[in-house]
């Protein structure tokens, strides 16, 4: 249904509206980084949480304070969910069960939002807001913070391995940036027909003499942050398919351009805190590439819909809605998953193959383009850290990245995050498709079985969030093997980026030389682009071949 | 067992800022945003509510349905809207969609079993059924079926309703909506809009 020129033109406005606002916005994220100044209501928060604000934290406790946050988060929002019954506004619905919270508490910490209940059925209005939004943002912000702590620890020359203050970019990255941009866009999303409200289910009687339950809630002030913080977690079931989340075509572009607004300025932002802007505009060149690519290749899979059932329907509609159509679907399936977000507006277990398996390769990828608000710029960085290191290994010296040398200690900590969520996501995949309990929630056999199992442990590990809803995951298997994948996935990787923040902020700058590889030129930008394709491509082809390649030649 | 102690210390800043950041994002930030949403658009953060009559309102008890969500319409006389996978259909207690691969055998069969019924109650040959008209969509709510699908159904709600084919037809012209701005989204029709003008011109 979708024709060739809109389809572009769509594409055009996403890409005019994000040039004009990336810039600015990060000018002004480099800027909240590194102010000195700690404004008043700022001041207040330290003060009732009793953290330092002018401590510099060497990275250990930088990493502890992330870690004793995220604990806590975990442990309020599971205790929240098994006690949703007895709060207000709970409209009824009773507690979640442990496997259930354990993950739900997991996955919105994690900034995963993986959905195992279908919202409108399970959860109360109190528990969406005060637990599960303040962990969209707040999951949001240690993203960022962990990416600038990396930043830091690039730009810092002997400061014996301190990466900055959690807490203050913590802070700052809610009160100055997040919460900000969420109330205008909350209001901007009303005005084009989202929900806020605070009404429980109402029956009214249909036109056709019918009955039909309709299901308010605080749904705007969520979704604009489930979309800013690239968490993803629907308010209903149905995520930004459904029409109080998402009701047209307006509200679906300024949806997506939410989605990549901060993982987009954020690179921009590096390039500031190095001082140096055109390492920024190389980082934002490489995830422009990967996600441009990926979105041609989508929404030529979904426009030409291949495919038997495509085929049988005359066009790729199953699980899709008339007022985006395959190009508004596929530009949103595009950005969901080339950054963390996971949220839908379109059913990804029914995308054709070629467009699943772009969805699953974008995951599997590990976020980077551009990827998570702040996880997309670190996992970036890791991935430019292998492209200096291979680079110096082809002209045969110690190679060093914005003058700090990547050795042997440095290089492990790369190495270790590369594989980390690899591993986690084949082990955790290896795992579902032995064990009976794994394979009973397959939807269906062969290929697109295993596909529906790949996509969601990849969707946990890399903290997506999306899924191939077709795979029945709400048992006590699923919750709890997403849940011990996405806490691997969130925290190994920042166990790694932190350390080797520290051991750069320890390092002398070494003067660049004639074999130095420069980081900000055309030849870098491919460089890296191609270790991201081959890193990934070496790594998950075999799987890739048994399931969505195999579906896509049947 | 130090670093445990460590790790505890930290937790404990983190629960103290996790409270304070709680009260801020999880009761003030949705609290003022509803408080603007209902002040300046009430009818659309209420739920874009509208009558039999087609009128707006804010009063469940007032309305047939809400602008924005799709709703079951069987009978002959109206016009229909897409399959939908939510609950029995139009469930907004069980929103999503089929979740069914490109290569569901299942899917694919569905596909032609809706196929053959659509063409044989519009009286039309099975080759000209439009793909919404065969697909589950993805919330299982959507409010829209393509002016193809609309079209194909105005001979069949015109007979049941006794009125002139011309005259539904003109009714699915006024009510179709091309892509926004003329690029974003696709053309489109709203069925219960659609079928509130047409139960107004059966009166």
């Amino acid at each position: 249904m979708s024709s060739t020129l809109p389809a572009l033109l769509q594409v055009a406005a996403l890409g005019l509206l994000l040039a004009l606002t990336v810039p600015p916005l990060a000018r002004y994220l480099a800027h909240v980084y590194s102010s000195p100044r700690h404004l008043a209501g700022e001041r207040l928060v330290y003060r009732l949480a009793g953290v330092d604000p002018g401590a510099d934290q060497h990275w250990r406790t930088y990493l502890t304070s992330v870690l004793g946050f995220s604990l806590v988060g975990v442990l309020a929002l599971y205790a929240f969910g098994r006690l949703q019954q007895h709060l207000p506004l709970s409209l009824g619905m009773s507690a979640l069960p442990a496997d259930g919270a354990f993950n739900t508490a997991v996955s919105f910490v994690t900034n995963t939002n993986w959905q195992w209940y279908s919202g409108e059925a399970a959860l109360g209005h109190l528990m969406q807001m005060s637990g599960l939004t303040v962990q969209n943002f707040v999951s949001a912000a240690v993203g960022m913070a962990v990416a600038v702590a990396l930043a830091r620890g690039l730009a810092r020359t002997s400061a014996e391995g301190r990466v900055g203050n959690f807490w203050v970019d913590l802070v700052r990255g809610v009160v100055r940036v997040l919460l900000p941009i969420s109330v205008v866009g909350a209001v901007v999303l009303v005005a084009l027909g989202v929900v806020q409200n605070f009404d429980a289910p109402h029956l009214v009687g249909t036109l056709a003499d019918g009955s039909q339950s309709l299901t308010g809630g605080p749904v705007a002030s969520q979704e604009v942050i489930k979309e800013l913080g690239t968490n993803g977690g629907g308010f209903y079931n149905a995520n930004s398919a459904h029409p109080f989340e998402n009701p047209n075509a307006l509200s679906n572009l300024f949806e997506i351009y939410l989605i990549l607004l901060v993982p987009l300025a954020m690179a921009l932002a590096f390039g500031r805190i190095v001082g140096d802007r055109r390492q920024g505009r190389a980082v934002l060149a490489v995830m422009s590439i990967l996600l441009v690519a990926s979105i041609g290749l989508l929404t030529w899979a979904e426009m030409a819909a291949p495919g038997s059932a495509p085929g049988a329907a005359g066009a790729a509609m199953e699980g899709k809605e008339v007022r985006f159509g395959e190009a508004g679907s596929a530009l949103f399936a595009a950005a969901t998953t080339g950054t963390s977000t996971g949220a839908v507006n379109a059913m990804h277990d029914s995308l054709t193959a070629p467009g699943g398996l772009v969805t699953l390769f974008n995951m599997l990828l590990g976020e980077i383009a551009p990827g998570g608000v702040g996880s997309g710029l670190y996992g970036m960085l890791m991935l430019a850290a292998v492209t200096v290191f291979l680079s110096g290994l082809m002209v045969g010296r110690t190679p060093e990245w914005l003058g700090k040398k990547i050795g042997q200690r440095e290089m492990t900590l790369v190495a270790l995050y590369v594989l980390a969520t690899p591993a986690v996501v084949l082990v955790g995949a290896a795992l579902a498709i032995s064990l009976d309990a794994g394979l009973a929630g397959q939807q269906e056999s062969g290929p697109h079985g295993l596909s529906e199992v790949l996509y969601a442990v990849a969707s946990a590990g890399n903290n997506n969030g999306s899924a191939f809803a077709g795979l029945m995951t709400g048992t006590p298997f699923y919750n709890t093997l997403l849940g011990l994948c996405m806490l691997a996935g969130r925290f190994l990787p920042i166990v790694f980026v932190l350390a080797l923040a520290g051991r750069f902020a320890t390092q002398q700058r070494v003067p660049s030389g004639a074999g130095t590889l420069p980081t900000h030129k055309p030849l870098f930008v491919v460089l890296l682009t191609g270790v991201a394709l081959v890193v990934v491509g070496l790594t998950f082809v075999p799987v890739l071949a048994l399931a969505p390649i195999a579906e896509a030649l049947q | 067992m130090e670093s445990l102690f460590t790790l505890g210390r930290h937790a404990v800043a983190g629960l103290r800022t996790l409270v304070v950041l709680t009260l801020l994002l999880g009761l003030a930030y949705p609290l003022v945003v509803t408080g603007v949403a209902q002040a300046a658009f009430d009818w659309r953060a209420s739920g874009s509510l509208v009558t039999a009559d087609g009128e707006r309102t804010t009063s469940y008890d007032d309305a047939v349905g809400s602008a924005l969500i799709g709703q079951g319409s069987d009978g002959p006389e109206w016009f229909h809207p897409r399959p939908s996978a939510a609950g029995d259909g139009w469930d907004p207690l069980a929103t999503g969609g089929s979740n069914l691969g490109p290569e569901s055998p299942d899917l694919v069969a569905t596909i032609e079993e809706r196929r053959a019924a659509v063409a044989e109650e519009e009286g039309v040959a099975p080759a000209q059924v439009p793909a919404d008209a065969l697909t589950a969509s993805a919330s299982g709510l959507d409010p829209h079926v393509s002016p193809a699908y609309a079209m194909l159904q105005v001979p069949r709600v015109a007979r049941a309703n006794g009125l002139a084919e011309e005259e539904v037809r003109d009714l699915v012209e006024a009510h179709t909506d091309d892509r926004t701005l003329g690029f974003l989204g696709e053309p489109r029709v709203d069925v219960l809009a659609l079928n509130i003008a047409l139960a107004g011109l059966r009166d």
